[in-house]
């Protein structure tokens, strides 16, 4: 890695692991063998599912837990042994953590006064940050007297305004509704770009993910699935379980590469862009429903039937049998269910993926899915 | 009609619930409201019958000496709670930071299973001129001590009688405490002793109050401990009053003792009141 390069990291996880010690004895791997650079000014968000170790990372980065191995570097010192309250960096909590013994100001003051700056110097940037947070004369209420989106903002306010170089944020939407949630994460966002703070972001909605970040690192199962900009990791899944965990999509777990450029499936043979996995190699297949064409049946098409159709506002989700495949189907035009159909996607839609622990995750839910509609 | 009947509904869910409570009036005015009214009663009667105030005077005047003694009680009482104090709070800190903590407490709390006036009595075997305590000092060639029948015997009965209702309702409050603001102040970037000062000592403050009076109130009325640990030497104003009913047979002097001491009371819970309304709901000890 080049010198410019490392100048423009801020953090870095270095093969970190996390195990812990269970109460009858066990050990728990929560993270294995982490590896991550997060560039200076960016939107990092953890993504996965609850238990996936995302938490636990944050909280590693936070110093409230110490990896079991591995390092954490901090623009290029280690950080191991400097407790939390020496660290550069800031917190905004899950459940907002916010002092009950004291006012909106004096929380938002509390890290200021700590460091004892001058206190016309602390009145300024109290005010400064209510008004980032849009929060301006709720300075002298009580917490208890805030909603949850009003404690949220506080939360923020009382990090920022220390100017940390990172923030750390642990699910901090989780318990808003859902248009306050959409409001707070492009106002997140653009705090972000403003402040020209790294944000570390911790979510398991994948919704929330793709709205915001600059980068995504999907987890589960304490290992990094993928790490990309949220184009990549939509687009260009690297795992059944990435393809699974963002968006809607149809994972076919049966497919074989025949060779570059060209994968066999559902008993067809399709044009797809994907190189590089050898020949008649066992992959997986995506394909998001948006990117499936539904048209009149026709010999030289994969052909089937719509089975069921729900109206979903912007578009149409069906679900199409076909080649012994249950598709799910989004388009804007109508298909009655019993109607035969054709089912085409063109090659660059056609996402080929290595095959994985998770290759017959999708498959598995949705066998118990249907399972229990009988 | 019609508009009133929900109304009508819902208060009879709420009379239904009223019944329940006839008990506690019952007792309440039994034990409480009568005895009050008796002691008032007494309080202002002459030994013919009639109405008079020579009880309150005899307390006012008589050199001073029962004012003394109230005063000294008080101070005796107050010396005891801050001591209690001082050894709870750190004890009940300990007790929150540790995971096996209700294994440390049912320690703590064992004695308090046993009988207090056994409990009491055992000290005037340790304290005792050849008592535990001075075998074990001649053992180990100090000099024996000699406190029994002193006050400090007395404070040291009431500190072992009433530490753990200090160490419990301050326990409680710091156990109430969410971790998650200890990591939030360390976030900010307060050291252990800063965060203690600013977040833990603060929220904690509810426990402390309820502690305070958990201790005080039956310190500043205790007759056991002065009469078993004092030897009749140091009088506190419990002394007094339970003499005149069972000694002395003056009920109306008693009485009026009785009246002054809640009074003074009732201005202590009062003082601490601001604090003892937010502690419902964290900290109190029942």
């Amino acid at each position: 890695m080049s010198q410019d390069n490392q100048d423009n990291l801020l953090i870095q996880l270095q093969d970190v692991c996390k195990i812990f010690e269970e109460e009858d004895g066990t050990q728990n791997q929560v993270l294995s063998h982490i590896q991550l650079d997060v560039r200076k000014n960016t939107f990092v968000t953890l993504l996965g599912p609850s238990g996936c170790g995302k938490t636990t990372m944050l909280r590693i980065i936070g110093g409230f837990e110490t990896p079991t191995s591995g390092k954490v570097l901090f623009e290029g010192n280690d950080l191991a042994g400097t407790p939390p309250y020496k660290r550069p960096l800031n917190t905004v909590f899950q459940r907002y953590a916010l002092f009950p013994h004291l006012n909106v100001a004096e929380n938002i003051a509390f890290g200021l006064k700590i460091r004892k700056l001058p206190k016309a110097e602390i009145q300024e940037k109290v005010k400064r940050a209510l008004h980032l947070v849009n929060m301006d004369g709720y300075d002298r209420r009580r917490i208890s007297q805030l909603s949850g989106g009003q404690q949220q903002r506080v939360a923020i306010a009382r990090a920022i305004v220390n100017e940390p170089k990172l923030l750390l944020l642990d699910e901090p939407l989780g318990a808003l509704d859902l248009k306050l949630r959409q409001e707070m994460q492009l106002e997140l966002k653009r705090m972000q770009k403003r402040l020209g703070i790294t944000f570390i972001y911790v979510t398991h909605d994948q919704e929330e993910a793709l709205t915001m970040s600059d980068m995504i690192v999907v987890m589960n199962d304490g290992v990094i699935q993928q790490i990309g900009t949220p184009e990549d990791i939509y687009n260009e899944p690297v795992n059944a379980f990435v393809a699974d965990f963002i968006g809607e999509s149809n994972i076919i777990n049966t497919a074989v590469m025949n060779r570059d450029k060209l994968v066999t499936f559902l008993g067809r043979t399709w044009e797809c862009a994907d190189v590089g996995f050898g020949e008649n190699a066992p992959v997986d297949v995506i394909i998001r429903p948006e990117d499936v064409i539904l048209d009149q049946p026709r010999e030289d098409k994969l052909c089937g039937e719509v089975t069921a159709i729900i109206f979903k506002g912007v578009h149409y989700e069906m679900q199409v049998s076909a080649g012994g495949f249950n598709w799910l189907v989004h388009s804007t035009s109508m298909w009655e269910p019993g109607t035969p159909v054709s089912l085409d996607v063109i090659p660059f839609n056609i996402q080929v993926m290595a095959k994985s622990p998770y290759s017959d995750l999708q498959f598995r839910r949705r066998e118990e899915d249907e399972y229990e509609e009988v | 009609m019609k508009k009133s009947k929900p109304r009508y509904r819902a208060g009879s869910i709420a009379d239904g619930q009223k019944f329940m409570a006839i008990p506690l009036l019952l007792w309440s005015i039994m034990f409480i409201l009568l005895p009050l009214a008796v002691v008032l009663y007494n309080a202002f009667l002459d030994p013919s019958g009639g109405f008079s105030l020579d009880a309150f005077r005899k307390v006012f005047s008589s050199d001073g000496i029962y004012l003394h003694l109230l005063l000294s009680s008080l101070w005796l009482a107050v010396e005891s709670t801050l001591i209690c104090l001082l050894l709870g709070y750190p004890l009940a800190y300990i007790l929150s930071r540790h995971a096996s903590a209700s294994v440390m407490i049912l320690v703590f709390i064992l004695p308090m299973w046993m009988n207090f006036l056994l409990r009491t009595y055992s000290w005037l075997a340790i304290l005792g001129k050849n008592g535990i305590l001075n075998s074990l000092f001649s053992l180990i060639g100090l000099p024996g001590i000699n406190i029994l029948n002193t006050r400090p015997a007395v404070v040291l009965g009431m500190i072992y009688n009433f530490l753990p209702f200090m160490v419990l309702p301050i326990y409680n409050s710091l156990n109430k405490i969410d971790p998650s603001l200890i990591e939030a102040s360390g976030d900010l970037g307060a050291s252990e002793g800063k965060t203690f000062l600013k977040v833990v000592l603060p929220l904690s403050i509810p426990g402390v109050y309820s502690g305070i009076s958990m201790v005080f109130l039956p310190a500043v009325t205790t007759f056991v401990i002065p009469s078993l640990l004092g030897g009749g030497k140091v009088d506190m104003i419990g002394n007094i009053i339970e003499s005149q009913f069972l000694k002395t047979n003056n009920w109306a002097f008693g009485s009026a003792l009785s009246l002054i001491l809640m009074v003074l009371i009732f201005a202590f819970m009062k003082a601490t009141s601001k604090y003892n309304t937010e502690e419902n709901e964290r900290g109190g000890l029942i």
